[in-house]
């Protein structure tokens, strides 16, 4: 029996696996890190960091260094465990996540058939990272940080469960892999769900801004208001771990976007190969618009931020579920692949 | 600290001395009702330098720096309200070309203070781009104040008889260019804010001030035009050559922040009308001194050479200094954040008595709680970039 078919040999697999898709995340986390940097410093007549390494490209980590030599500071009267745990949490579950996430046909970890349920759970439980690190600091700030940003994020979760539903109506499946099967076509990038699900796209773009705490929605860690938010106490590695936490999030939901509307790694032209360079490049291009979209709006009011969660995102988003029901269950236009 | 038990359950907290939002060392207490702010107090000192105080032991000259220092985002507009006390007082009647120049520099100095103020307003609502689009301007306008005067910030150009020295040609030329160029970069500049939704719900009634709220609180300039009070000192009591110029004053109807904004935006528009009107006018009196050359100044460069006389004139001035008839007297000019005034008791000596000075910030964030009391949180900083406060002038 070869050694990888074995109990042992399939555990050092799984696990070789797994460090491999943590080490290219982490990486690609740093480079992001500096791509967005350079993109704000564009946006703001600034040359962005252009100092450390050719063109500034190993800033990031000399952050990292910096991070983790400062000094651990914990306040006197802070919770001590949940301080230290919250960071933690935050970091794993942004790790977690991508154990569900195809990159190519067959590039996954677990290709589990509720992928996108797990994904939706580990998303949701981020928000315990946010609290826990809020209320152990016992500071102000961060307290009223901590609870601005749980009841943002399970608002917009709400309304991200609803466009989810519409689009796993159309593919037939909650498995990650199948849903990017369903777009393919002859067609290209026509037959991606991003056109029969056109307004949700914008929808869930929203929301992913929200749900990863992002500008305009930036409200847990308002810097006009709230100075940092949950992160106010947090220094050194805590603060990292937080801030890795924090954009390895986006970057799922860059993923998600790309894997629900457009096609996954799929090409958009029929005559070229699919393949991962497409799954990265749709990551990066929406990672792009993310980064722009941060550079250029304000941030919204705590109710005004509820209002359109609750008023706007909810309802249509549901209405948008019934008439996706509506299309499928009478085979209309294409609606349901299954 | 023990804290008295009520049915409310109101939370304090501390917004500054260190705070992204404090514009410098303003420390508030805000008592908070969930989001809702209950009350606002806000506690000033942090950078209080004396200078009034100071004052009392300099001479007259030595004590123009010294206004440079007290809203250091437009320091020529606080010279200036000095300049005059001390002229109207002595009854010097300065150069028209002098006169010109610092109406020219007064306007740079408003266009300098409302656009570090908008995007700074917009930082408070959390837009991060305009500052930087912003500051790329204020930066040549920094550079016009230095080829002027040296100095970048802490000009000390504007002098009792005129101003310090006459303005080179070819910098008149480039604050053409400048003014020219500028109200397309002021487009973008609004191309970010003015019509942006979270931008204007973040804004619209939010620290709405009454006409008669304004007048009654002894609000200024921007902050009582926004709230649709026609007053401007340069059109009610025209001083320097104001009247010679045609400008509008833009007045609000809301007395919003965002009809704040909106008339920030406007005056710079006319700020650039005004100051492409004052080159117009420089051109014709090339040449003629900017100095009314007397006790109150220093003598030519030239005639030190020559004349023992003016030697002596030129080190009794720059040590004794000159002596100003007794009497008193309050100035002000419409300073970008609204009037400044510098009231005056002189003893006839060569150093001033007692010296007030009237800082439009300090009234105006005197006012934010009855402004802020019932907004949320996030409204504060709002409506404290809005308000224009810089605290080297409130806390002096």
């Amino acid at each position: 029996m070869p050694f990888f078919e074995t109990n042992i040999g399939i555990f050092v697999l799984v696990l070789g696996q797994c460090l491999l898709v943590m080490l290219c995340v982490l990486a690609s986390l740093a480079f992001i890190m500096y791509g967005e940097r350079k993109v704000w410093g564009l946006l703001q007549l600034r040359r962005g960091p252009n100092v450390v390494g050719p063109f500034g490209i190993l800033q990031s980590f000399a952050d990292l260094l910096k991070h983790v030599f400062k000094e651990i500071i914990v306040p006197t009267e802070s919770d001590k465990v949940v301080f230290f745990l919250a960071p933690l949490i935050s970091f794993v579950l942004a790790l977690v996540a991508w154990v569900v996430v195809p990159f190519d046909e067959g590039w996954v970890i677990s290709n589990i058939n509720i992928g996108v349920l797990y994904l939706f759970a580990v998303s949701s439980l981020e928000v315990y990272g946010v609290i826990m690190g809020g209320w152990a600091s016992n500071s102000k700030y961060p307290f009223l940080g901590s609870l601005r940003s749980a009841s943002q994020m399970i608002s917009y979760e709400v309304s991200i469960g609803f466009i989810i539903i519409g689009v796993i109506i159309s593919a037939g499946s909650l498995n990650l892999s199948e849903i990017v099967m369903a777009q393919k076509g002859n067609y290209g990038m026509l037959n991606w769900f991003w056109l029969p699900h056109l307004p949700m796209v914008f929808f869930f773009l929203v929301s992913a801004l929200a749900e990863t705490n992002r500008p305009p929605f930036d409200l847990p860690e308002a810097e006009a208001e709230l100075v940092a938010g949950y992160q106010v106490e947090y220094t050194s590695t805590p603060y990292l771990l937080f801030m890795i936490g924090e954009l390895s999030a986006v970057l799922l939901m860059t993923a998600l976007i790309t894997i629900l509307f457009f096609g996954g790694w799929l090409s958009p032209v029929s005559f070229l190969p699919d393949g991962f360079f497409w799954m990265l490049s749709k990551m990066l291009l929406f990672f792009f618009v993310f980064s722009l979209i941060k550079g250029l709006v304000p941030r919204y009011r705590y109710d005004q931020l509820m209002r359109l969660g609750w008023k706007v995102m909810l309802p249509v988003s549901l209405g948008w579920v019934v008439f996706v029901s509506f299309m499928a269950h009478f085979k209309i236009l294409n609606y349901a692949r299954w | 600290m023990l804290e008295e038990y009520t049915d409310k359950n109101t939370l304090t907290m501390n917004f500054g001395p260190q705070h992204p939002a404090a514009h410098g060392v303003l420390r508030m207490v805000l008592e908070l009702d969930g989001e809702i702010v209950e009350r606002v107090d806000p506690h000033i000192g942090l950078l209080h330098r004396g200078t009034e105080k100071l004052m009392e032991t300099r001479t007259y000259l030595q004590n123009l720096p010294y206004l440079d220092r007290l809203d250091y985002v437009a320091p020529m507009n606080q010279e200036h309200a000095w300049c005059i006390a001390l002229e109207t007082l002595c009854n010097i009647k300065i150069s028209k070309r002098a006169s010109d120049i610092r109406v020219l520099f007064c306007e740079i100095g408003r266009v300098l203070n409302h656009l570090l103020n908008i995007t700074t307003q917009g930082m408070d609502v959390g837009a991060l781009t305009p500052i930087f689009w912003g500051f790329e301007e204020r930066e040549k306008l920094m550079e016009f104040y230095e080829r002027a005067s040296g100095a970048r910030l802490h000009a000390a150009y504007f002098r009792p008889g005129g101003v310090h020295q006459d303005l080179p040609k070819k910098l008149l030329e480039d604050i053409l260019i400048w003014a020219e160029g500028f109200p397309e970069k002021l487009d973008d500049l609004e191309g970010l804010l003015t019509e942006n939704r979270i931008f204007k719900q973040r804004n619209v009634d939010i620290g709405v001030v009454s006409k008669k709220e304004a007048i009654e609180l002894g609000f200024s300039g921007v902050m009582l035009r926004g709230s649709g009070v026609p007053w401007d000192l340069r059109r009610s009591q025209p001083y320097e050559t104001y009247s010679e110029y045609k400008f509008s004053i833009p007045i609000g109807k809301n007395g919003d922040c965002y009809d704040r904004y909106l008339l920030r935006i406007q005056e710079m528009k006319e700020s650039i009308n005004i100051i492409k009107q004052a080159l117009k006018k420089l051109e014709y009196t090339v040449g003629d001194d900017v100095l009314v050359r007397g006790k109150f100044t220093p003598p030519k460069r030239d005639d030190m050479k020559n004349s023992m006389e003016a030697l002596i004139h030129h080190f009794k001035l720059y040590t004794e200094g000159f002596r100003v008839p007794k009497g008193s007297i309050y100035s002000c000019v419409e300073a970008p954040k609204g009037e400044f005034g510098v009231f005056i008791v002189s003893d006839g000596t060569n150093q001033p008595y007692r010296v007030k000075l009237r800082a439009p910030g300090f009234v105006h964030l005197s006012a934010m709680e009855r402004i802020t009391k019932g907004h949320q949180l996030a409204d504060v900083s709002a409506i404290l970039g809005s308000l224009d406060i810089v605290f080297g002038e409130i806390d002096r």
